[in-house]
């Protein structure tokens, strides 16, 4: 067959290109610019070439910032996921509850993230917070402000809180796509609720699962408005994500190459990881 | 292996059925002999599949009871009722191999692992999938998944029925006419009382020693091949069964005579009829004869299959068909007599006997 080349097409496709040029490459690039040159001000640039890279990966700080991304992302994948799957294993399948159980896991998604920093900063204050007053009056010493203990168990109840619906949202829709058969064979067949879990319905969630990991994992990973609302980063540097130390550095100090440096290898870093979870989890996929 | 007894069962999927049409079952009473090879036949929708989940525990029937040896398991699960079924539609455990998927329902009871390897074997070797035991089951047609689904299905030795629900509908022609020999080898071997569900009549008839049928959420009749054929307790048996289906006309019933239009029948016996009742005569194709004699009929059609010839006619105003011999003639002036043994008598579609 022969192919038919219109040329009209691309004119279609040209303002989706601008809008993507305006909001990704050019910005994109304009870090990749600044990541590579010094400047001193008055809009005068020199070729910095991978020095600012070096000084980011030479510095403590960023190793320390990497590793609370790391610690940080892993507790929120191995709560969220577990709980996210037993939860949606627990949601009714038919009758009233069905939306009244979706609407409810819906809210906390439709909150946007300062807001959510916001109710938590509030929520969990010692002096006026329903939460910090109510674990303060069991007797327990909670204070977020302080105690980089008691700050990191704010965020990841706070993002438990926030994010856990996703999760469950994704593995329902895998769940109701089992016809009543499976079950049903299941049944004649004799088989254990583990069974029923591990041999129809964690097969039928493994696709939504992947993407529920993964985004996941991206978000928990970029996290940054909560921290900056509800801790700022502290107390010390006991929250200070990459996400803020690069806001800090770029907006607080104005190292404009360092940030810049620091957003491509954190953006690398993301890529990276995501590609490798995604990989793994699809080669396994294939071979179970 | 056991007698299963089904006591007045009703079923409704609704929570509160007002009316009779509500119920998908209206009232089944009826046992099933221990041993026994049943076929349950009927057009989609007449709830086939209902009362064979009643029965293995799958879905609680609205009213009655369940009896297996004269024991109540109304209100037991499936697992102890110990029932194995096998599904319409092809089901099978895709992560785990064609091997593990057979030796599934005997390793959740913990049969020794020598034992689940035996049978496991000879269900590879009775369903041909030999090749693909190691294999997953995932990357299977239609065909191979539906034989796991039916050797999950007969790898226990010890279930009180085997139910089937219409195993063989995505499976080709040739491979299921093998099985289906398979699995009446497999009854006389170990006598278990098997229920197999069809809407196929010739699949029913080849299989069962008797024949179920059902329309409409009710057992219309019981009975081996032959009777069905003969004796349709309901006009809906006399159409199903039988190829062409019976000819089933409206008649005035007076005395021993059935008036159809403007002919008059003689009968060999005097029914029994209710006043205000719809009556009908019904004659199976293969019992009218056509000839010289008798009474006059148009011919509109004849179709020729082989051994017969099926003639459409039009006989008082209504369309009949007759089943010739292939080298009977068709006279220029045809004429037709029903075998007065043959005709069936309806009240409201139910066969009527004769006056007391
Ligand atoms: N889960 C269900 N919920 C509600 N109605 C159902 C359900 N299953 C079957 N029915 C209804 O019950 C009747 C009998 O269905 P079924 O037993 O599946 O018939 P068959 O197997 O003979 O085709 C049908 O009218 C069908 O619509
Ligand atoms: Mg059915």
């Amino acid at each position: 067959m022969e192919k038919t080349w219109n040329n009209k097409a691309w004119f279609m496709v040209l303002p989706v290109l601008v809008l993507v040029a305006f909001s990704a490459v050019i910005p994109l690039m304009t870090v990749v610019n600044y990541s590579v040159q010094d400047t001193f001000g008055n809009n005068e640039f020199f070729w910095a070439g991978t020095d600012w890279f070096l000084e980011v990966l030479e510095s403590d700080r960023f190793w320390d910032a990497l590793t609370r991304n790391l610690i940080f992302s892993a507790i929120i994948l191995a709560i969220e996921i577990p709980l996210g799957i037993v939860i949606a294993l627990n949601m009714p399948k038919k009758g009233i509850g069905v939306p009244i159980c979706l609407v409810l896991m819906a809210l906390p998604l439709l909150i946007p993230w300062n807001v959510v920093g916001t109710i938590w900063q509030v929520f969990g204050r010692v002096d006026i917070g329903l939460l910090g007053r109510a674990v303060a009056s069991l007797g327990i010493n909670y204070n977020y402000v302080q105690n980089p203990i008691d700050a990191w168990v704010t965020l990841i109840i706070m993002d438990v809180w926030h994010w856990t619906s996703l999760v469950v949202l994704l593995c329902y829709a895998g769940l109701v796509s089992i016809p009543d058969a499976y079950y049903q064979a299941a049944k004649i067949d004799g088989a254990s609720r583990w069974s029923v879990f591990r041999y129809i319905q964690l097969p039928k969630m493994k696709r939504v699962l992947l993407i529920a990991f993964l985004l996941r994992f991206m978000d928990s990973f970029m996290i940054y408005t909560e921290p900056f609302v509800v801790t700022g980063g502290g107390p010390g540097n006991s929250t200070t994500f990459l996400s803020i130390d690069l806001v800090k550095m770029a907006i607080g100090q104005f190292d404009l190459g360092p940030a810049a440096a620091l957003s491509i290898i954190y953006f690398l870093i993301i890529l990276l990881l995501s590609w490798i979870f995604y990989t793994v989890m699809t080669t396994s996929d294939a071979q179970g | 292996m056991a007698r299963i007894d089904l006591d007045h069962i009703r079923h409704a999927y609704g929570a509160k059925p007002k009316s009779e049409a509500d119920y998908a079952l209206k009232e089944v009473h009826h046992e099933w002999n221990d041993g026994g090879a049943y076929a349950l036949l009927g057009p989609s929708g007449c709830g086939k599949t209902t009362l064979l989940n009643i029965i293995s525990g799958l879905i609680n029937p609205s009213e009655g009871r369940i009896l297996f040896d004269g024991t109540d398991v109304t209100h037991l699960t499936t697992q102890q009722r110990n029932i194995a079924q096998v599904f319409q539609f092809p089901v099978i455990y895709d992560t785990m191999t064609v091997y593990d998927n057979l030796a599934f329902p005997l390793r959740n009871r913990r049969v020794p692992e020598a034992e689940v390897d035996r049978r496991v074997k000879e269900i590879i070797e009775m369903t041909g999938l030999g090749g693909w035991a190691k294999k997953t089951a995932r990357g299977l047609t239609a065909d191979q998944k539906q034989k796991i689904s039916l050797g999950r299905g007969l790898v226990r030795s010890d279930v009180s029925a085997i139910l089937f629900d219409e195993p063989l509908t995505v499976i080709d022609p040739e491979m299921k006419w093998v099985l289906r020999s398979q699995i009446k080898r497999l009854h006389k071997q170990f006598g278990f009382t098997m229920v197999y569900v069809t809407h196929d009549q010739t699949e029913a008839l080849t299989f069962a020693d008797k024949v179920v049928v059902m329309y409409d959420g009710q057992i219309v009749q019981i009975g081996t091949p032959a009777e069905l054929f003969e004796r349709p307790r309901h006009t809906f048996v006399g159409y199903f069964i039988g190829s062409p289906g019976m000819n089933v006309l409206p008649a005035e019933i007076d005395g021993a005579r059935a008036a159809i239009g403007d002919q008059s029948i003689g009968l060999n016996f005097q029914p029994k009829i209710e006043a205000g009742a719809k009556t009908e005569l019904g004659i199976r194709p293969e019992f009218i004869s056509l000839g010289r004699e008798g009474m006059p009929v148009a011919i509109t059609k004849v179709e020729d299959i082989g051994r017969h010839k099926i003639v459409r006619a039009r006989f008082a105003d209504r369309l009949i068909s007759i089943v010739v011999d292939e080298d009977g003639e068709i006279p220029a002036e045809p004429r037709v007599t029903f075998d007065p043994k043959a005709i069936n008598i309806y009240a409201d579609s139910w066969r009527v006997g004769e006056e007391a």
